[in-house]
């Protein structure tokens, strides 16, 4: 039971921090795509405008110079310091006739005479008006890229060095899973990236498909966390930019948000396990108490039920017996006058003696028939207003001589002040009696025995008679209340306990006994006081 | 002076002929009555002190004859004798009805007579 409600009272619980974390997640995830999407469209639109410019930078001086001019070292020298300051970004400059030789180079490399004609460019910009090409580290071993614009059967060239580049790829508030490069179209890094590898190494990405807009994709990497990658083509250049952005903290980031909603849902959680186990640990523990008193009020109804039978057959036995008793009583008698009135009679002696004996057997019989009439006899009960103290002291007052005789000890626990109870002085005298007396049967000499006295509730009051006697075996204790049980062997009628208990019933009381073999019994009256109503 | 005058009433014939016989022995005037019918005849014919009577009988029963007894004879007393402790001493009966359960002494019974009638101890007349 105790899962299952806990189940049921946290599950709507959880499912809503979930739907929450569900949220925070597409939000965040959202906000992820639109900043991809942001960064890149900054970044491509710079990239393609820089790109842009030294192409039409070198268009301009190609359209301002002829090639003859051109062809001079001075004027190639000019145009370049004319390019550097006026744009930037620029390392060298060189003029290239249709045959693929630089015929003037300006700039720090002494490249002037280098053929071209072999490289894949060369034959590329012949095709078009002018080419962009990716990084490649080329004759001066260091890592570059040119842009060529062709003007007749010339070309002009010119280099452009990566720190153009790596300026664009600076974008605020990257986190340290953040990651933004340029690889080229076959899948070689442009830039030196974060994470991602060092320039002119193979991407470790594949190349995103051809778009001619700006594509974000959303998808998780190998340990699960989800991120956003922009892609863009930079048209007429072989560079692909591509943006990275992570969430790697994203739970944490979702607890630090929603501190105050997980510090609910751990004090709920809490609260919810406190309540529900303590609720049904004291629910469980009434529905046990109430299954223990209804079995204990069964048994009681089962037992009152059975003793009133017993008692009900008892009184009928005796009723049947005390007719024919009482003709053997009077006819005996009569024998007795008869004897006692003549002398001479045979064997007036022995008659004589056995009309004693009859006279007191019919006696015997006639004491158990009373008693056992006693059962079904409804003496109404005369309830007034008594002192449980002084009426105990009273029987003990009966039982005082044995008691010296014995050496039996007698101790009273009375408490300074009892309630008084409103009962039947007399049915209680005679409950009382017969207990006392059961206890100083059972007590050797110089035992003891004990009355105490308590009050229980408002309404009830125990008196418990405890003794240091032989003690009742577990087998008798569920007997002793019946009629004819005894332990007294020929000294007992077994009737004192059965009156005892039905005294006790019509009283309203209740009568309990505990007793261990060897060690002693108590029998504990419950008596109502009375006073309720 | 004339002695007790008892009646008798059980269903019980012997008990009633030989406690008649021994009361009778002990000078006491006792008759016996075996039912209702006979009790109420004898109580119409003779004067008694005392009418000792079972509660149950057949035909008229203890407790009519105790009735009729109060109604038209109310200086008769009363002493029921029963063997039975139950239900039947339940109902109301009048002040001057004594109980004697059976089987009792004989002289348990005439000291309960004697009682009744304010007799003094030993004197049965």
């Amino acid at each position: 039971v105790v899962p299952l409600t806990l189940f049921v009272a946290l599950t709507p619980l959880f499912i809503l921090a979930g739907v929450n974390y569900y949220l925070f997640k597409k939000n965040m995830r959202s906000e992820l795509f639109h900043q991809v999407s942001q960064d890149l469209s900054n970044t491509s639109r710079s990239l393609e405008s820089v790109i842009e410019e030294r192409l039409s930078a070198l268009r301009l001086i190609a359209r301002e110079e002829t090639i003859a001019e051109l062809s001079e070292h001075a004027r190639t020298e000019k145009a370049l310091q004319n390019l550097k300051s006026a744009f930037g970004g620029f390392v060298d400059l060189g003029l290239i006739d249709s045959r693929g030789r630089q015929i003037s180079y300006s700039g720090p490399y002494s490249l002037e005479g280098e053929n071209y004609q072999n490289e894949k460019w060369f034959h590329q910009v012949l095709h078009s008006d002018f080419y962009v090409s990716d990084v490649f580290t080329g004759h001066r071993k260091l890592p570059h890229f040119v842009v060529v614009v062709k003007q007749g059967s010339y070309l002009l060239r010119a280099t452009v060095e990566m720190e153009l580049l790596n300026r664009l790829l600076f974008i605020p508030g990257m986190g340290g899973a953040d990651d933004v490069f340029i690889v080229s179209r076959a899948g070689l890094m442009q830039t030196t990236s974060r994470l991602h590898g060092d320039i002119l190494d193979q991407c470790p990405l594949p190349v995103p498909p051809y778009s001619p807009q700006d594509e974000v994709i959303e998808d998780f990497d190998d340990q699960g966390i989800s991120y956003s990658l922009g892609y863009s083509y930079i048209e007429e250049t072989p560079f692909v930019l591509i943006v990275i952005r992570k969430r790697a903290d994203l739970l944490y980031e979702w607890f630090r948000s929603n501190s105050e909603l997980i510090g609910f849902l751990i004090g709920s959680t809490i609260v919810i396990f406190v309540v529900v186990l303590w609720s049904l640990t004291s629910v469980v523990k009434r529905i046990r108490t109430g299954d223990l008193q209804r079995a204990q009020m069964l048994e009681n109804i089962e037992y009152t039920n059975k003793m009133a039978a017993i008692g009900r057959l008892a009184a009928s036995v005796a009723h049947e017996i005390n007719n024919p008793l009482a003709i053997i009583n009077e006819k005996a008698g009569l024998v007795s006058d008869i004897l006692s009135s003549s002398d001479d009679i045979p064997c007036k002696e022995r008659l004589s003696s056995a009309i004693v004996w009859i006279q007191k057997s019919v006696e015997r019989c006639g004491e158990v028939t009373h008693r056992l009439l006693g059962f079904t006899r409804k003496v109404p009960v005369r309830r007034e207003p008594l002192d449980l103290r002084e009426l105990l002291t009273e029987v003990l007052e009966f039982l005082q001589k044995e008691a010296t005789h014995r050496n039996v000890v007698i101790e009273t626990d009375f408490p300074q002040s009892f309630p008084e109870i409103e009962s039947d002085r007399g049915q209680l005298q005679q409950v009382f009696l017969n207990i006392i007396n059961n206890a100083f049967a059972a007590v050797a000499e110089g035992g003891w025995i004990r009355l105490s006295l308590q009050a229980i509730d408002p309404h009830h009051v125990s008196v418990a008679v405890e003794d240091n006697g032989c003690g009742i075996s577990e087998e008798h204790l569920k007997q002793v209340f019946e009629p004819f049980f005894s332990t007294k062997g020929e000294f007992g009628t077994g009737l004192g306990l059965t009156i005892t208990y039905n005294l006790v019933r019509k009283l309203g009381a209740q009568i309990e006994v505990k007793s261990e073999l060897g060690e002693g019994s108590c029998f504990t009256v419950i008596l109502p006081t009375g006073r309720q109503s | 002076m004339k002695s007790m005058r008892v009646l008798l009433v059980d269903d019980e014939e012997e008990l009633v002929l030989t406690l008649a016989e021994r009361l009778n022995s002990r000078g006491i005037d006792a008759r016996a009555a075996t039912s209702g019918t006979d009790a109420l005849a004898s109580l119409r014919e003779n004067r008694f002190d005392i009418l000792v009577v079972d509660l149950k009988m057949p035909g008229v029963s203890g407790s009519e004859i105790i009735k009729i007894v109060e109604r038209e004879f109310p200086q008769v007393r009363i002493l029921l004798v029963t063997g039975h402790g139950g239900s039947e001493l339940e109902e109301p009966t009048e002040q001057r009805s004594e109980v004697l359960l059976k089987p009792f002494k004989i002289e348990d019974l005439i000291a309960k007579m004697r009682e009744m009638l304010n007799l003094p101890e030993g004197c049965v007349m």
